[in-house]
């Protein structure tokens, strides 16, 4: 996009993401200047396993950063800071001498740690480490991932422990590459992204040594924790040269803060293959007794950290992919709202996706997907239609258990994500709910908010309230349903979720 | 039997040979079979090449049925894919011209409206995503009847109301409007439908060049004219924007 009333100076964002890398460059209003983006090699080397490289990483930002300055029209003179977001809790380990990674990422997704966090739950459980985290042991987080490749990379442990090693999720060795590599790079991590660790304390956001000690990671491997918006430092070489480093946030964190959910209450859903939702809790982490996690929303300097109640839902778009790819149903993704729209309703089915067993607020790993309450008068149309809602009770679940956690009750709903074009969904979202559903005009939060944290540090954005006056809303969907069939149609729900459960005998 | 085109005869005749099962054919196949000049063939099948309906393998230089011809049965776009894909340049036209901007298809008589995305300020607004609006009056409307030969003959057998003193029902004047909307590219609405409202819109083309909808913008006749004229600026916004949602959907520039 070339916009000739884009004025500089700018704001550059860099998304280190599952499957791509981006750079977007921003100006003072927010708005979309360039875009580059390269995709990353995924690397499955066994069943459950996913790796990615991180040398490969590296090189793709630098062409990205360097490719958006470019469609920009701009140098780096006109950039006033750099942000930080990337894919949460993927693990590297490198050498610090030479700054050669000593093994692949490995990545969030990957089910390695599995039989390690069980074991790491000794007699207590999964939640050994909640109360201290906000997490509970769950091969998602780093923590366990730098425990198996100190014990499974061959003299691994000695170097680390000799202080050869640095540890880093994608912030860190991002920040630690600008900041200049081998040549005084910075080894520094966020609170967003520490709290996704399993090893660092929520409320003293200091690394917890009782944690390390019980995984085995040695403290000189870790990264300095700071806040989300500050001068880490600057960086060397390449197209942005000399600009200030100055912010890092966790993907679905960054969402939350591009979205401006400064105030207690606040919340966003990112609406991808899975959807992501945050609620902002203020100055106090909240512990969950519903299934959700506890997590650091962000660290604005030298202010007080904001918490965040986080639930995730595993498959929403992916089962819309499932409809087009495995049933055949559909010729596009787009196409699911036209095929749902032929009908009034779902006709008495309901279809819990419970492909790789129920997440939050159940975690039951005995549940298998259902279709439920099907009749000889179901068509395709309805299960679209059913495909859709699970979509939109899955976040009435969530939303539940926030409002049970936190005592807090949703006012309004900001959403993202590619799901969003879907008006269908996004209604039947606000009748679920009973709330309004809000999209905001620039679709891409995550980089956004990387941008405004950083825009923050800098003094490019005087405070949080002008981020806030930026916000525009695009669209907005009101409760339309009346209250008995929204509580007949989620007792439904509720039913066929129930069907779900216990489908797995035997566990192991 | 009227006279018939005796190059197309032979194109047929080439895709059925090329159809059925895996079949690749190498030229001398194809024009032996069908008893023509290498030269006939080959010129054939390069046209037929050029519009998609066959493939050359390129390691062995035969030839196959092309992508194109499968998609040709069900070619329409669908209106939700037109919306996925419009969302980012919608946004963008919404921001830079600061009004609210309208997507639109034919849909039976009128103009449906796809996707809205609200004036960027902090007013309460009511998304219009399914209404209707009328082909005569509106911009969007005159866009789709401007370039899509449906929109035009449902302009003909609708009921053109006059909502306003500026709205132009009687036919000769409108296929007027419609000659100036093709030879400029795009079409406005000044208080035709609405009274102290004005709009501007522009044509999204497919990848085969089909008329597939109108983007536009909708505004305070205020802010959106200067002087009576729609602002040159605003019309640009809209133009680009209806621009890249066409490259988006294939289309080539133009």
């Amino acid at each position: 996009m070339t916009d000739a009333h884009s004025q500089g100076p700018f704001i550059a964002a860099i998304d280190q993401g599952t499957t791509s890398s981006r750079c977007i460059v921003f100006d003072r209003d927010g708005r979309i200047v360039s875009v580059d983006q390269k995709e990353h090699e995924q690397i499955f080397p066994k069943p459950g396993w996913v790796e990615h490289d991180a040398t490969e990483i590296w090189t793709n930002v630098q062409e990205v950063v360097a490719g958006a300055v470019e469609k920009a029209g701009i140098t780096a003179a006109d950039v006033k800071a750099i942000g930080i977001t990337n894919q949460r809790e993927t693990t590297l380990l490198w050498d610090k001498n030479t700054g050669e990674p000593v093994y692949n990422a490995i990545v969030w997704q990957d089910t390695r740690t599995d039989a390690l966090c069980k074991e790491l739950g000794r007699n207590v459980g999964q939640d050994r480490f909640r109360r201290e985290t906000g997490l509970p042991l769950a091969s998602y987080f780093s923590g366990p991932k730098v425990r198996w490749l100190l014990d499974n990379v061959e003299g691994l442990r000695e170097r680390a422990e000799a202080g050869d090693i640095l540890f880093g999720t994608m912030d860190s060795w991002v920040i630690w590459n600008l900041t200049g590599g081998t040549d005084g790079g910075v080894h520094v991590t966020d609170v967003t992204n520490a709290s996704r660790t399993m090893l660092m304390n929520l409320r003293s956001l200091d690394w917890d040594e009782r944690i390390l000690e019980s995984m085995e990671v040695p403290a000189a491997v870790l990264p300095e924790i700071r806040s989300s918006a500050e001068v880490y430092g600057t960086a060397k070489g390449g197209a942005l040269a000399g600009v200030p480093v100055a912010s890092a946030l966790g993907d679905q964190q960054a969402a939350l803060f591009g979205q401006t959910c400064f105030s207690e209450g606040e919340a966003k859903s990112t609406y991808g293959t899975g959807t992501f939702m945050l609620m902002n809790t203020g100055d106090e982490p909240v512990n969950s007794y519903n299934g959700l996690l506890t997590t650091v929303g962000y660290r604005i300097g030298e202010q007080k950290p904001v918490y965040a109640l986080e639930g995730s839902i595993a498959v929403t778009g992916s089962l819309v992919q499932w409809m087009r790819d495995q049933m055949g149903l559909i010729k596009s993704a787009a196409e699911i709202e036209t095929l749902a729209s032929s009908v009034e309703d779902n006709g008495g089915a309901y279809f819990v996706p419970a492909f790789s067993g129920l997440f939050a607020p159940y975690w039951r790993s005995d549940a298998r997907g259902v279709i439920a309450g099907l009749t000889r008068y179901v068509t395709k149309a309805h299960i679209a239609r059913a495909v859709l809602e699970a979509t939109a009770w899955q976040t009435r679940e969530i939303t539940d258990a926030m409002t049970k956690d936190s005592g807090v009750e949703l006012t309004a709903l900001k959403v993202d994500g590619g799901m969003t074009s879907n008006n269908l969904l996004m209604q039947t979202l606000s009748d679920f709910l009973d709330a309004p559903v809000v999209r905001p005009m620039v679709a891409e939060t995550t980089c956004l908010g990387a941008a405004y944290a950083a825009g923050l540090a800098v003094g490019f954005w005087p405070d949080t309230d002008a981020l806030r006056a930026n916000w525009r809303r695009a669209a907005e969907w009101t409760p339309r349903m009346d209250a008995d069939t929204r509580d007949r149609e989620y007792k439904n729900w509720l039913k066929a979720v129930e069907r779900t459960m216990g489908w797995i005998e035997d566990e192991e | 039997m009227a006279r018939t085109i005796q190059s197309l005869e032979r194109a047929a005749a080439m895709l059925r040979l090329l159809a059925g099962g895996e079949r690749r054919l190498g030229l001398s196949d194809v024009a032996s079979a069908l008893g023509l000049a290498k030269g006939t063939a080959h010129g054939i099948l390069r046209t037929l090449q050029q519009e998609g309906f066959v493939e050359q393998d390129p390691a062995s230089g035969r030839y196959q049925l092309g992508a194109e011809l499968l998609r040709l049965g069900n070619s329409y776009l669908d209106v939700h894919e037109l919306r996925a894909r419009a969302l980012l340049w919608a946004d963008d036209l919404a921001r830079s011209s600061g009004e609210s901007v309208y997507l639109g298809v034919l849909h039976q008589q009128g103009v449906l409206i796809v996707h809205h995305v609200f004036r960027p300020d902090d007013s309460r607004q009511v998304l219009e995503v399914g209404a209707m609006q009328p082909l005569h009056s509106t911009a969007l409307g005159k866009v789709l009847c401007a370039y899509d030969p449906v929109a035009h003959s449902q302009l003909l057998e609708a009921e053109r109301e006059a909502f306003t003193v500026q709205t132009v029902t009687a036919l000769p004047d409108l296929e007027g409007v419609l000659d100036l909307t093709r030879a400029r590219g795009w079409a406005a609405d000044v208080e035709e439908t609405w009274e102290g409202v004005a709009s501007v819109a522009a044509p999204i083309h497919d990848r085969h060049r089909m008329p597939v909808g109108a983007v536009g913008i909708t505004g305070a006749v205020e802010r959106v004219c200067d002087d009576g004229e729609l602002r040159a600026q605003l019309v640009a916004a809209v133009r680009d924007c209806a621009r890249a949602v066409s490259r988006d959907l294939g289309a080539g520039r133009f």
